[in-house]
């Protein structure tokens, strides 16, 4: 045990791991919550984003760096943010370009699709993307400052 | 009114204890007593939006910082060249201040803003997007552009993180 190079960083007390085992999901809807209503009520995808990423610095700030990084690392979450971005670009330069493009397969003439595109899938789109991109900074910021050896 | 000016207070006597301060930690602390009030000095000019961004913000920022600069020795050198220093400080100081007052009397007064461009937003927006919120409807149908430009830059991030953390292909 004493020959893992975490030993220094292996995370917070057994309260601090149990009450993080209860309230994570709780921080985690409640951001999912918080960038789903933006449109009524405040908030935003930005603030619901940001409030993912913190639920994600609880998990490295209660259990380690080991578990927190290798979430970072896995193909899904990758997968899962990419495909935000590419949503995300799709949505706005389609109805950028609308006009001259014929690509209007989002884009119906009544309000209400118009209104599903803004109201849902732009806010969880940037929800990924600023959950993952602040996660990602606060990653470089503490983590990765170390020498190399301690994340092989 | 006077919640307005106790705040400002709060935030300046903090400010000065972050600069003041021998501690790096106490001075990190006071950092976020001023993110603090500045998110209920958004509540107070009846900005929600803003100060739910303000908060989350803050709060991330304050974590990175503390994890960031208190475990390290910062080089702090304030010996040497102490000529020069301050002549500079002195210089940029005076150019912030003459631009600042140059610019500052062509703006309008608090509680009374320019409404060129606005006026449109908020008389047509509710009808326009289907949005409660005005600044969501702003945000995501007027200017989402902006907003697309944003999450590129965060994008960007992420992509830089994981190509220095990535597993596969590194040497040694």
């Amino acid at each position: 045990m004493n020959k893992s190079p975490f030993r220094y960083d292996r995370g917070m007390t057994l309260i601090v791991k149990t009450v993080t085992r209860f309230t994570l999901g709780f921080i985690l809807i409640y951001g999912i919550y918080i960038a789903m209503t933006g449109h009524e009520s405040p908030g935003g995808g930005f603030a619901g984003g940001v409030i993912v990423a913190l639920s994600f610095v609880h998990i490295m700030l209660a259990f380690g760096k080991e578990v927190a990084l290798k979430r970072l690392r896995s193909n899904l979450i990758r997968l899962i943010i990419s495909l935000g971005a590419l949503v995300f670009l799709f949505i706005v330069i389609a109805s950028f370009a609308g006009r001259c493009v014929p690509i209007n397969l989002f884009f119906a003439r009544d309000i209400s699709c118009h209104i599903f595109n803004n109201a849902v899938i732009i806010p969880i789109c940037e929800m990924i993307i600023v959950g993952a991109g602040l996660f990602a900074i606060f990653v470089a910021l503490v983590l990765l400052s170390k020498s190399d050896k301690e994340f092989e | 009114m006077i919640e307005m000016y106790i705040l400002l207070i709060f935030m300046i006597t903090a400010a000065i204890i972050a600069v003041a301060a021998k501690d790096l930690l106490s001075s990190v602390v006071a950092i976020g007593a001023v993110g603090i009030g500045l998110a209920m000095a958004f509540l107070v000019l009846k900005a929600p939006d803003l100060a739910i961004m303000q908060l989350v913000v803050e709060i991330l920022s304050l974590i990175i910082l503390v994890r960031a600069t208190t475990r390290k020795d910062l080089p702090f050198n304030i010996s040497g060249r102490w000529v020069f220093n301050t002549l500079a400080t002195i210089l940029f100081a005076v150019v912030f201040l003459v631009s600042a007052y140059a610019s500052l009397k062509f703006m309008p007064d608090l509680g009374s803003p320019l409404m060129r461009v606005s006026k449109v937003y908020l008389s047509e927006g509710l009808v326009r997007t289907g949005a409660m919120n005005i600044v969501a409807a702003i945000n995501l149908n007027y200017r989402a552009l902006d907003t697309l430009g944003e999450a590129t830059m965060l994008f960007a991030a992420i992509i830089g993180v994981l190509a220095v953390a990535r597993k596969i292909g590194r040497k040694g």
